[in-house]
């Protein structure tokens, strides 16, 4: 058995837990892990230029792979720093990792130099957290730490680890636990197979369904079940944000995104709805608009692994816990030995009435003018990686014109915030999916307001050699703040106008790569085109947009889900 | 309505912070909570008096299920139980008709005097928590009340079956 320090099991047990990538800072708390972590080697660490990115760049690394990224970060500031990031993995339930380092344990509660009180300040935002006492209790709490990230419904655990428990002097005997068990936590995996068989007879019986999936199915790996069950029942296919790349962005059967800003077709069918079988969401504000008015001849079937997801805003008539991809899959085996089956006649009707829906081309914009239209730009990026390439974006209009306007066929290449809604995510999440597969096409969709929330680590980006594109929808205005203020103010523009804006692609060639502008609607495609050619390096692509350009369709305040504004003059 | 929920947690530090914190952090009420080891010392037990509509308390119950070192949560006013509340209330006993009085009320309500000084007494009260609302009710109406101490809610189902 070997004799490790406290800082050496950290490492060791993390290499045993096959981490291959971690994330992080260094400082005083820590310094012994980093030592570790430099003469034990076997984990690839990243440095960043500040903490909140580590846990972005951790939170893209575990989306695009769905295993667990992992942070560490030292005391005080350090750990205060990835709050929003771990906040931000919380709501979108991204299993994560986060190692803290802490003051010596006699210094603890004495206000010492960078003392924070980690566990209390991630208390609201974790799934779970640990403090550690003692050194031999390390290999176990780490193993305990990713079982409980990646299982159930995924999220963030932290790790806080006192200086002294991490004594490089002490060594003690190591050994890597194979599995863990927790008498307290047991997550449901498989359905209640009676449930399931309400659910389906409540499904067979619809006249008017729509299927409505979510994140849930990405994080469960369900993205063939989920379509094996759709085209078996040839049905109507919706998805929040996060379930976008869930179920093939250009399939036949998906109607697009639902929501605030969903597209036309969804939330009509959405509303019209007889039975909605709801898969790994939870009903937020951003889906449903008025509680009170939604969906009202819809009976809801709702899978989801957290059971207080269930009948938490909106009430389930058929309630099924488990894992999405367990419950999808039983429910097939129960699909061919069922006797009965979908309304065929109905379901056509349905389809008719969604393709009437349909012929509204609710994305249409017209595309005049001298201005690039920031969709277009969006479009173009579709056409020139062929809808193939990894995206990040961060928050805000260009976040809503990427969902809508580049469909996904692949699941976990669309990756974006989308619980918190976190401003400064996409480009360090985007480095994160480029170390994560450095032989693919990784694009940060982001804006000028976003982008600047992070742009630091155009730094980090140059020292790992991460040949990203950016495409940064520059409006000079904080977009969707500014749709708001258009829509809800009369206009009236509160801080929402970016002054003195840098130049951004000087910006990104001061550190380093390649910088590009574009002006004007005829340089759109070959500039764009030039970007993609450069592999080997990062490229910053600074499109000037429209800024006059809003995000529709858009649901009407306190309204029902089919209560939309259809361009700024049109509404339902 | 009123509710009584029993939680078995792991008694491990910081669990009861995530129970407290999952309370106000949602906007749950907390009316009353006690917290003590089991038989298992490895185990707490919280009781907590709560109130909200059926669909409120039934979040309460799922969310407080989801903490990982939550290993059982049920509503004890959900079936039969037995519920018990300690109280203690020091009051100022001057004259020897307030002592009578003190001594008379105790003995209706079946409590003890447990502390004695020339012009104060600490009386002992065990019972529901109603019962403890009609002792306070009584005393006032004689004697001044100098201050006193609730421990909250304890209870336990009166089903055969263990919680666990």
């Amino acid at each position: 058995m070997a004799k490790l320090s406290g800082a050496e099991m950290v490492v060791q047990s993390l290499v045993d837990q096959g981490v291959k990538q971690i994330f992080g800072y260094p400082g005083g708390s820590v310094l012994d892990i980093y030592d570790a972590l430099h003469t034990l080697g076997g984990i690839e660490h990243v440095l960043v230029r500040h903490e909140q990115a580590a846990v972005h760049m951790a939170d893209g690394y575990a989306r695009a792979t769905g295993d667990v990224g992992v942070v560490l970060v030292t005391s005080g500031p350090g750990a205060t720093n990835t709050i929003t990031g771990i906040a931000t993995a919380y709501m979108d339930s991204i299993p994560m990792v986060v190692i803290s380092g802490q003051v010596p344990s006699h210094l603890i509660g004495n206000d010492a130099f960078q003392e924070c009180d980690m566990i209390g300040i991630t208390r609201p935002v974790v799934k779970h957290s640990f403090f550690i006492k003692r050194s031999e209790d390390i290999p176990e709490t780490i193993k305990k730490a990713f079982y409980i990230a990646s299982t159930g419904r995924p999220g963030p655990v932290v790790i806080d680890l006192p200086k002294d428990v991490m004594n490089p002097a002490v060594k003690y005997n190591y050994s890597y636990p194979q599995s863990v068990t927790m008498r307290s936590y047991n997550p449901t995996m498989q359905g209640h197979k009676g449930q399931i068989k309400k659910a389906l007879k409540v499904l067979l019986s619809a006249k008017k369904p729509v299927l409505y999936i979510g994140g849930g199915i990405i994080s469960a790996n369900a993205e063939a079940a989920v379509k094996m069950l759709a085209e078996k029942l040839n049905l109507p296919v919706t998805t929040t944000l996060m379930g976008i790349s869930a179920f093939p962005g250009t399939h036949k059967q998906n109607l697009g995104m639902l929501g605030m800003h969903g597209v036309y077709e969804a939330n009509m069918a959405m509303h019209y709805a007889d039975v909605i079988l709801a898969i790994g969401v939870r009903f937020d504000d951003r889906t449903t608009n008025n509680l009170v008015k939604y969906c009202p001849d819809a009976k809801i079937v709702h899978v989801d692994i957290d059971p207080t997801s269930i009948s938490k805003t909106v009430m389930a008539s058929v309630p099924v816990v488990g894992d999405a991809r367990f419950v999808i899959n039983s429910m097939l085996e129960q699909l061919d030995d069922e006797q009965s089956h979908l309304d065929l006649d109905a379901l056509v009707n349905w389809w008719k009435q969604i393709e009437h829906w349909r012929a509204k081309h609710c994305l249409a914009y017209s595309n005049e003018g001298e201005l690039i239209k920031p969709q277009a730009a969006v479009e173009m990026l579709y056409k020139l990686t062929k809808g193939e390439a990894y995206i990040a974006t961060d928050v805000g209009q260009h976040q809503m014109f990427t969902a809508l306007y580049y469909p996904f066929d692949k699941p976990r290449h669309f990756i974006t915030s989308g619980g918190l809604g976190t401003m400064g995510f996409g480009f360090p999440a985007a480095l994160g999916i480029k170390l994560a597969f450095p032989e693919q096409r990784v694009v940060c969709i982001t804006g000028d307001g976003s982008i600047q929330m992070n742009i630091q680590e155009l730094s980090t980006a140059l020292q790992y050699d991460l040949p990203i594109l950016i495409l940064n929808l520059n409006n000079r205005f904080l977009g969707m703040v500014k749709q708001w203020q258009d829509m809800i103010y009369a206009g009236r523009h509160s801080s929402s106008y970016m002054e003195s804006l840098p130049d951004f692609a000087k910006i990104a060639e001061a550190y380093g790569h390649v910088g590009i502008s574009i002006k004007k609607r005829s340089e759109l495609e070959p500039m764009l085109k030039k970007a993609l050619s450069i592999r080997d390096k990062l490229v910053f692509v600074d499109v000037m947009t429209d800024a006059t350009e809003h995000v529709y369709p858009m649901q009407i305040r306190g309204g029902a889900m089919n209560e939309m504004w259809l361009s700024k003059t049109e509404r339902t | 309505m009123r509710y009584i929920l029993s939680i078995l947690i792991e008694n491990e530090p910081g669990a009861l912070s995530r129970v407290i914190g999952l309370f106000s952090q949602r906007g749950f009420n907390i009316e009353s909570v006690t917290v003590a080891p089991t038989e298992d010392p490895t185990m707490s037990r919280m009781t907590i008096r709560t109130s909200g509509d059926a669909h409120v308390i039934e979040q309460i119950q799922k969310q407080l299920h989801k903490l990982v070192d939550v290993y059982r949560v049920y509503d004890l006013t959900e079936g039969p139980h037995v519920e018990r509340e300690i109280m203690l209330i020091k009051i100022a006993a001057k004259s020897s008709q307030a002592r009578e009085e003190v001594k008379r009320c105790v003995d209706i309500f079946r409590g003890s005097i447990v502390d004695v000084k020339a012009t104060q007494y600490i009386v002992q009260l065990v019972g529901t928590s109603e019962k403890l609302a009609s002792f306070l009710a009584a005393i006032r109406e004689t004697c001044d009340v100098i201050e006193m101490v609730r421990s909250g809610i304890v209870g336990l189902s009166r089903s055969d079956k263990t919680a666990k």
